[in-house]
């Protein structure tokens, strides 16, 4: 267990804060689960700014809500308050493990907002307030997120039901053996759930527009006379250059942005409604449709979770597994990214159809191991479902030795010196690692600002402290150099897999409980690891019951948008676009 | 010097157009060579790893060779060997099913007794998200993962929620599209019926044992003699005669045109099997 934790695991005081701030810790969430102290609700700011400025937890990397409304479990019994409110914090400067802040709030209670200690928050805490309805006091821009105003209710409490409600937790009695089976189409959704807000009338509604923020002045301040006015322009939801179901709200004059709002929730699903519903092991291929173009990590990511938390042992070879695997998926990832990035620069389709040719063949692996391109599920608690078939090695070793870093060498020669992408790349979207840290943002972005922080060496998961890599940092924090920092870590995930495949090992893929029955003991964790787009975290709270009682997603890309508007201030609407392409998003997980 | 980044990128770019264009020149390119002809300009592509470039397959003509574990929606297992459906209705893949969308209704003997047999399964195509658990955790080995994904249909309700009917395959059909795995299962299931079939032989030697013995007291005693073992054997016999007839009158229902659908259909698969197995062969014999 890391320093960190350990401070945290012990009551009160022990937080490590001074003296004047002790009577703000009431206590600890549990006595025997990884552990969080329990914050007095009007000290909470105190706190966060007390453990970033003196401790050094300079990263918000997870703030969630858990409903506790019914909750079964022995752990919280005798207290009221049934919000609970989450924040995991880091530090990028040492690394090691995070420090978990909870504060309860009785239903319809306001929390103070931590945007003013990190404005990373932003995103989560209208999350919060969209699907459970906590309200933060403070925040500059409460709105609903991923919902549209005219929703009812705060879907993620407990009392909230589905269209296609059956049953609180799968499997549903209807399914067999006598039950009476009903198909979806026999029922009918909008019969119930279609309630709108008191007060709400959907026809008088009218989007508002007038919240994007004139966060710079025009720049005509030197001529007066020019009679110049900023106007809101949508860019989406429906453009390509969205990377998927994407909106951005944006103050212009003429091409120069003034401010700038992602818009998002076209794609919301409500995938952590659905974790509810599912037991643990069925979320797997749920988590296979998150950030569709790696599977392989989102799988990883939702097993270390409930490994840690029902504390599963995984045998060595199915370790090496999940390297090798997650390592092609980065590869994938990057080389799909640049490909964009250029894509969004103009440079339609040769260097995107350059980049992914290699990533066919990867595909084609994880076809023959998993059974599916894409949708890998691939991953089990305890390891990992299938071993590799015959002949399967020899083309990984072919690909990883010979094929991809000769693909990445040709990637380089087409790209990397081109005047073009310089051009429009050096020194657009710029913003300082401070600022990005500050906004929660994570991966390859902070690293192209020359922060070398990587999970994968912080707080070492799985056997990454075995191989022999190397965090590529580059010092420009633009857009060039995100494009860049792709590249090399994609060669350095090909150094991994070399020694991946030349070191795996002989033996068991699947040990301990991976079994569809697993009940988790009860109590919350945080699992989080490096995913090709930034930091992929699962909190995971279990009652003890064959469902999570709680399953949220720190998704990456989701998190990594509280930058967009700060970097594409100021300029053009084309930049914009590649502002957008360079912090590389995946609608479903950006949406969930 | 300013364009020389812009040069080298166009190198590039020149160097894949001169090398599509020298593979595309010959009358049967060469990036052809891990594909198998099945004439009529259908071909089955299967590009090897190390072939350069990547070939556009021109589908519906050309098609890519699956690999065996490839899955899509499941399919349930006819055991050609004994007539029967491995499948016991146990409900255990409709209980790990993550999106639900299976339903299983349990048969009923004569008297309203449970068997182990479903009289109703469905699967909704449209709701299925392909994880495979269901096959996983199947203790039967009764529902296995079809690779057929031509499924497109005008309708999604009813045509896409597939009836046991349109789910259930011969034995000989998945074996063509699962042979490592058949061949592994097969020698499992042998192992494990020869463990039964020897315990069941003990216990009817126990039991034979202990009717000689109890025999022997009735002689003593001059009791009613029961059933010899060979008696009990032949009774055996006759129930599973029984047991297989039943299961034929409940498969083809009586009507004869249903029972000659049905067989028709498996043959039908049985075909389509073999000319499965048989591109696979020979795609992994090229390669």
């Amino acid at each position: 267990m890391t320093e960190a934790t350990a401070v945290a695991k012990t009551p009160a005081n022990d937080l490590g804060l001074e003296q004047d701030l002790a009577d703000a810790v009431l206590g600890t969430w549990a006595e025997d689960t990884e552990t969080a102290a329990v914050i007095a609700p009007d000290r909470i700011l105190e706190v966060l700014t007390r453990l970033r400025d003196v401790h050094g937890y300079d990263f918000l990397s997870n703030l969630t809500c858990v409903d506790y409304e019914g909750y079964g479990g022995k752990l919280r019994a005798g207290i009221d308050a049934r919000l609970e409110v989450v924040y995991n914090l880091y530090s990028t400067r040492r690394g090691g493990g995070s420090i978990a802040l909870h504060v309860r709030v009785p239903e319809d209670d306001t929390v103070p907002s931590a945007t003013s200690v990190y404005p990373g928050a932003n995103l989560q805490e209208r999350e919060v307030y969209d699907l459970f309805g906590v309200k933060f006091d403070g925040h500059p821009n409460l709105r609903r997120i991923l919902l549209w105003d005219g929703f009812h209710g705060h879907p993620m409490r407990k009392d909230w039901h589905e269209a296609y409600y059956e049953e609180d937790a799968k499997p549903f009695r209807s399914r067999h053996p006598k039950g009476e089976y009903e198909f979806h189409e026999d029922k009918v959704p909008w019969a119930k759930n279609t309630t709108y807000p008191a007060g709400w009338d959907p026809d008088s509604w009218q989007e508002a527009v007038a919240y994007v923020p004139v966060s710079q002045a025009p720049q005509h301040e030197d001529k007066p006379h020019l009679d110049t006015e900023s106007i809101v322009v949508n860019l989406g939801p429906h453009h390509p250059s969205t990377h998927g179901v994407f909106r951005m709200l944006t103050r212009v004059e003429g091409e120069t942005i003034l401010a700038l709002e992602p818009e998002m929730g076209y794609l919301h699903r409500n995938h952590e409604k659905i974790g509810e519903r599912n037991t643990w092991l069925m979320n797997m291929p749920f988590t296979d449709r998150l950030d569709y173009l790696n599977s392989m990590s989102n799988n990883w990511a939702y097993a270390l979770a409930v490994e840690k938390l029902a504390d599963i042992e995984v045998p060595e070879r199915a370790e090496y597994l999940r390297v090798i695997m997650a390592e092609f998926s980065r590869i994938v990832n990057h080389a799909w990214s640049i490909g964009f990035i250029l894509n969004d620069l103009g440079a339609l389709q040769t260097p995107a159809l350059y980049a992914i040719e290699e990533r066919e063949m990867i595909l084609d692996l994880f076809e023959a191991v998993s059974g599916a391109r894409m949708m890998c599920n691939y991953m089990r608690f305890g390891g990992v479902v299938r071993d590799l078939p015959e002949g399967w090695h020899e083309q990984a070793a072919y690909l990883a030795n010979e094929r991809l870093p000769r693909a990445l060498d040709e990637l380089d020669r087409l790209l990397t010196e081109n005047e073009i992408l310089m051009a429009r790349g050096r020194g657009v979207g710029y913003l300082s690692v401070e600022d990005l840290i500050a906004l929660s943002v994570s991966g390859p972005m902070i690293r192209a600002g020359g922060l070398p922080y990587d999970i994968r060496k912080a707080e070492p998961y799985g056997i990454y402290d075995r191989f022999d890599f190397d965090i590529p940092t580059l010092p420009n924090s633009d857009i060039y150099d995100r494009y860049y920092i792709r590249l090399l870590e994609a060669r350095e995930s090909v150094r991994i897999l070399q020694q991946a495949l030349r070191d795996i090992p002989e033996g068991e893929i699947l040990g301990g409980r991976g079994g569809y029955t697993l009940r988790a003991p009860e109590g919350e964790v945080y699992g989080r690891l490096e995913a090709p787009k930034g930091e992929l975290g699962f909190y995971l709270a279990s009652d003890g019951k064959t469902q999570p009682w709680r399953y949220h997603v720190r998704s990456p890309s989701y998190i990594n948008l509280n930058a967009l508007g700060p970097m594409s201030v100021g300029y053009k609407v084309a930049d914009a676009i590649v502002i957008l392409g360079a912090i590389d998003i995946v609608l479903g997980e950006v949406d969930r | 010097m300013f364009g020389t980044g812009l040069l080298k990128g166009l190198g590039v770019t020149l160097k894949h157009a001169l090398e599509t264009f020298e593979d595309d020149r010959e009358s049967v390119p060469d990036r052809y060579k891990g594909s198998l002809d099945l004439g009529n300009n259908r071909k089955v592509i299967q590009q090897p790893i190390d072939q350069e470039g990547l070939l556009t397959i021109q589908y519906p003509e050309e098609k890519r060779l699956l690999p065996e574990r490839f899955r899509y929606i499941p399919m349930l297992i006819w055991d050609s060997e004994k007539q029967e459906d491995r499948c016991t209705a146990c409900g255990i893949c409709a209980k790990v099913c993550p999106p639900q969308c299976i339903w299983i209704v349990r048969d009923s003997d004569e008297n309203g007794k449970p068997v182990t047999r479903c009289s109703e399964f469905y699967i909704d195509a449209a709701v299925c998200m392909s994880c495979s658990f269901c096959v996983e955790f199947c203790p039967f080995d009764a529902i296995k993962m079809n690779h057929d994904y031509e499924l497109a249909v005008y309708d999604r309700y009813p045509q896409l929620v597939y009836d046991m009917e349109e789910l259930t395959v011969p034995l000989e059909y998945y074996a063509a599209l699962w042979p490592t795995q058949y061949e592994e299962e097969q020698a499992r299931r042998k192992e494990e019926e020869e463990q039964k079939r020897k315990q069941e032989e003990e216990k009817a030697a126990r039991a034979a044992a202990k009717q000689a013995a109890a025999a022997q007291k009735a002689e003593a005693g001059a009791g009613a003699p029961k059933r010899s073992a060979a008696e009990l054997q032949a009774l055996a016999k006759e129930r599973a005669a029984q047991r297989q007839a039943q299961t034929q009158t409940a498969d083809g229902g009586g009507d004869d045109d249903a029972a000659a659908a049905k067989r028709a259909r498996m043959e039908e698969l049985k075909r389509r099997a073999q000319e499965r197995a048989r591109q696979r062969k020979s795609g992994n014999g090229s390669s």
